[in-house]
């Protein structure tokens, strides 16, 4: 690929005999923004091949794919004469490919297998660490300091003192008695072979903790190995991997493991083995969610409660955004400008932060409502189920009512007066007037926006998570979800909380919610097309 | 100009993005390592969180100087440092070493993502039941560096005596008259951790042991040794001892005001009363059922990661290195945390850390088997639920705890 290549030499500019046509690009003309593009581009395409190098380097080839294709329209994009458009939506679509279109991709991967504790990562990973976790040290035998040497030809070898006399063994061959002066610890010199100091060992590292140096010719005495190149310890494979038959098997009792479908080597009785691997289990997490009674009891009861808390923080914050909109809409009202301000205070505070303030607030016995406001009282807000859900929605009002009003307040200087006056002209009372036409003219522009609202407290894990965690916890329940819980949160409790993280069925049941959540959106915006029609 | 900036942006975002989502890049290729020119003999990476970087770095500064290395410290957060290790060891994008508590060590032996290491002779230097810890079916799989356990923290200004029963330290309180008589943090959620003495003085531990100490997957606090504690939770719960309005930071507070004279918390806030000026003694807990109040014993340490790129440097660091007396006695001065070489902390001057490690000796290992993670969130849900008077039955909320525990366990 020479991409380089495209950027040093440029187009030739034919010579044209007609003088004076100014229609001449900068990617045919040497002015200074086509040095200055070319500087960029030089950058762009650095980082570009330096990615594809690192990529590369480690085998990730999906990323080198991707990444050679985006450098390679990249150059053709912004060198070709013909894609004067493309200059424009290349990099917004670039972002648009990585950051969502490939998210969604992953998610729907993921939610396709059985990712999750105990399935974490691939085969050859999840055989790695069994044969690993399963070389248990030969009882009775002792440890030995260990010489770490290479021979001519660069293989390493362990050199151990056993009773004074010195021993050297490497990977198929078995240690045997040499020749060479040792202080009774560790061999000092050696011939034929070169003594490894700690900076080439550490070069060596592989190499060094993956031999396996037999004790004997029989190899059911073990072999020496080590982990940190200055002990080693005579270990047996209680399991040996055939990978001509994909088939574990346990030396000592003959016991044969084959994986099964759902990533797990698996003797005929039943018995797996640890770690296993992440397989694909087909629509199995989709499925789980109404199949599993354990998940299935509640899921309605939250159903109903995430369309009720999403449709009253819509209702509610637009009501009374809506509300003060009107009242400081009006001339009459002094420092407008002072008051609206003021109301966007809450605004302008992170949600996050706040739902924690209002959580301390809210401390049944230490919280600055009960304390100082009510006097001490003690009213449980976020303990009591239906408190704790009126709590979530009023913090959520807090939250929400300046956005609103800021729309509102926008689409109201945006009505003509004509149209207000003639109707006063007219005798219309001022609620007829708002019936009428005020609220008509407003939900063209900010039905979409409601929708949109609506959508995002659907998924209004934040508020939830920080200001009562889901709880308090339905009691009885086999999970860990409470009265508050929206389903973004109940699959968070399920997936992350109750011990045993399945990132499968969370993003089955993410793409659940999208799918809803599109559904919802997809209804609003064609109702929202009627009322343009007014 | 303006045109060629995003595209930068995403090119450089794209290769982040991916690289760090993609999954199964495979280390075992020749990859060019910048150890060799830089003239050092190696390089690693450790994880380790807020909670305990204090205890390394200059720890991990002199293994650096003495053995010509470089070490790289990534400091993560304490919440997300489990996760992420679980998460980024299949990548390859992990450390070589991970600080961490022993409990961790079943989520990352059920997900292959840690190494055995074999101490050898080295491990009679530690306190048994520090080694034990890192043990899971019969394999080491980590070095402890320090043992920490909660135990009764006493205001020597208000109390001098201490009762030998938790009932009659509830009295005594009482008759002090002080705010609150004894400080035990819940929280909304709950804290099974806080509560575990009093539960082991009812007899009723979490999982049931084999005779060599190491827990059985079966629940023991079962049958009736469990329902009494149910039953005296809300006992507590009704007299207003326990709340669920008083957590960590709630209960600090009352205790440096001087609202109580006991407290039940760990060195964590022991030491900061301590810098407060306070006057304080460190006890074990008393026994509200009749038997040993028995805390969890944390045990911290180093973990190794099954995929290090540098395993000779890490095992060198964690096993060599974390094992001799002059690391733990730094580790101890860095952080005052009670060391798991015996040798360090008999050489123990600090008055609190040598009597939280004496209350520590009698107490219980946390257990560190997979199905561990099962128990927490149903435990502390069920005791808050009991002692707030949610559930009205204590016995039965016990029960139903149990019950979808071992549903969890049998297959989640």
């Amino acid at each position: 690929m020479s991409i380089g290549q495209q950027a040093a030499t440029p187009p030739h500019s034919r010579k044209r005999s007609g003088a004076g046509i100014q229609d001449a690009s900068p990617a045919r003309n040497f002015t200074a923004g086509f040095f200055a593009k070319l500087a960029i581009m030089a950058v762009i395409n650095a980082f570009g091949l330096y990615g594809l190098y690192a990529s590369w380097a480690v085998g990730a080839w999906g990323v080198f794919t991707g990444l050679a294709i985006a450098v390679i329209v990249a150059n053709w994009v912004y060198f070709s004469r013909r894609a004067i458009p493309g200059k424009y939506l290349y990099p917004g679509l670039l972002f648009l490919f990585t950051y969502q279109l490939f998210t969604m991709v992953y998610t729907g991967y993921v939610a396709f297998t059985n990712y999750g504790d105990g399935h974490n990562s691939t085969k050859a990973d999840a055989i790695s660490s069994i044969l690993s976790y399963n070389e248990k040290r030969v009882e009775g035998t002792a440890g030995y300091p260990i010489t770490v040497l290479e021979d001519a030809d660069g293989n390493i070898a362990f050199g151990i003192v056993d009773d004074g006399q010195s021993k050297v063994g490497a990977n198929d061959t078995a240690l045997e008695n040499i020749d060479a002066p040792n202080d009774g610890a560790r061999i000092t010199d050696i011939d034929g072979y070169t003594i490894l100091d700690f900076a080439q060992i550490a070069a060596n590292q592989d190499e060094v903790v993956n031999l396996r140096v037999p004790i004997s010719d029989d190899p059911n005495d073990g072999s020496l190995r080590t982990t940190d190149a200055t002990n080693a310890y005579v270990y047996r494979s209680v399991l040996e991997y055939d990978e001509s038959r994909d088939v574990m098997t346990n030396v000592e009792t003959g016991v044969e493991y084959t994986p099964s479908d759902r990533g797990n080597f698996v003797s005929a009785d039943g018995e797996e083995l640890s770690p296993g691997w992440r397989v694909f289990v087909g629509g199995e997490n989709f499925t789980k969610m109404f199949t599993d009674s354990r998940l299935s009891g509640p899921f309605f009861q939250i159903l109903v409660w995430t369309f009720v808390f999403a449709f009253l923080s819509v209702a509610t914050t637009f009501a009374l955004g809506l509300a003060l909109a009107l009242v400081f809409n009006d001339p009459r009202v002094r420092g407008r400008k002072f008051y609206r301000s003021l109301l966007i205070l809450p605004y302008a505070f992170p949600g996050f932060l706040s739902a924690l303030v209002w959580r301390g607030m809210l401390n049944e016995r230490f919280g600055f409502i009960n304390e100082v406001i009510l006097q001490g009282s003690s009213v449980p807000w976020l303990t009591d189920p239906w408190l704790a859900k009126f709590s979530i929605i009023m913090v959520n009002l807090w939250l929400g009512f300046p956005y609103m009003f800021l729309i509102c307040t926008g689409t109201l200087q945006s009505i003509p007066s004509d149209v207000l006056e003639s109707a006063r002209v007219d005798g219309a009372s001022p609620w007829r007037v708002l019936r009428s036409i005020i609220l008509p003219l407003l939900m063209v522009s900010t039905a979409p926006l409601l929708i949109s609202s609506f959508a995002f407290n659907f998924n209004n894990f934040a508020l939830i998570y920080m200001l009562t965690g889901g709880g308090p916890n339905f009691t009885g329940s086999p999970l860990l979800i409470g009265s508050t819980d929206i389903l973004i949160s109940m699959v968070y409790s399920v997936a992350f909380e109750s011990g045993v993280k399945q990132y499968g069925l969370a993003s089955a049941v993410s793409i659940l919610i999208f799918i809803f959540v599109g559904i919802i959106s997809w209804l609003g915006f064609r109702k929202t097309k009627q009322l343009e029609e007014i | 100009m303006q045109r060629g900036i995003p595209a930068t942006a995403a090119a450089l975002g794209m290769a982040l993005v991916l690289a760090s989502c993609s999954g199964g890049s495979d280390n075992n290729d020749n990859e060019p390592t910048a150890s060799e020119s830089t003239g050092v003999a190696g390089s690693m990476t450790i994880w380790v969180d807020e909670t305990r970087i204090n205890d390394f770095e200059s720890v991990i500064q002199k293994f650096a100087d003495e053995r010509g290395v470089d070490v790289q410290v990534v400091q993560k957060a304490s919440g997300d440092i489990r996760t992420e290790f679980v998460q980024q060891v299949p990548t390859g994008e992990g450390p070589d070493v991970i600080i961490g508590a022993h409990d961790w060590l079943g989520e990352f032996v059920s997900n292959g993502v840690v190494a055995p290491v074999e101490l050898g002779d080295k491990a009679a230097g530690f306190a048994e039941a520090a080694t034990k810890a890192f043990a899971y079916e019969g394999t080491n799989y980590g070095v402890p560096y320090a043992i920490e356990s909660i135990a009764l923290v006493r205001n020597d200004e208000l109390a001098t005596e201490t009762p030998a029963t938790f009932d009659e330290l509830i009295e005594q309180g009482k008759e002090l008259d002080a705010k609150y008589p004894v400080l035990l943090q819940q929280g909304a959620e709950g804290d099974a951790y806080h509560m575990y003495p009093l539960q082991t003085s009812f007899g009723a531990p979490v999982f049931t042991s084999e005779d060599d100490g190491s827990y059985t997957t079966e629940l023991g606090m079962g049958g009736e040794a469990g329902h009494n504690f149910a039953e005296y939770l809300k006992k507590l719960g009704g007299e207003g001892i326990l709340d669920s309005n008083i957590g960590g930071d709630q209960a600090k507070e009352a205790f440096i005001k001087g609202e109580s004279p006991y407290i039940i918390t760990g060195p964590w806030y022991a030491n900061e009363f301590a810098a407060e000026g306070m006057t304080i003694s460190v006890h074990e807990v008393p026994s509200a059922g009749g038997e040993p109040a028995q805390p969890f014993v944390g045990v911290q340490g180093a973990y190794i990661s099954a995929k290090a790129n540098n395993p000779v440097l890490a095992q060198d660091f964690v096993v060599n290195y974390l094992s001799t007396e002059e690391a733990a006695d730094e580790i101890h001065a860095a952080g005052g945390r009670v060391p798991a070489l015996t040798a360090s902390a008999d050489k123990m001057t600090d008055e609190l850390a040598k009597s939280f490690g004496e209350v520590a000796a009698a107490g219980a290992p946390m257990p560190s088997i997979p199905e561990m993670g099962s128990v927490w969130a149903y435990w502390g849900a069920t005791q808050v639920a009991i002692f707030t008077g949610q559930e009205k039955d204590p016995v039965a909320a016990w029960d139903r705890m149990l019950e979808n525990i071992n549903s969890e366990i049998a297959g989640g």
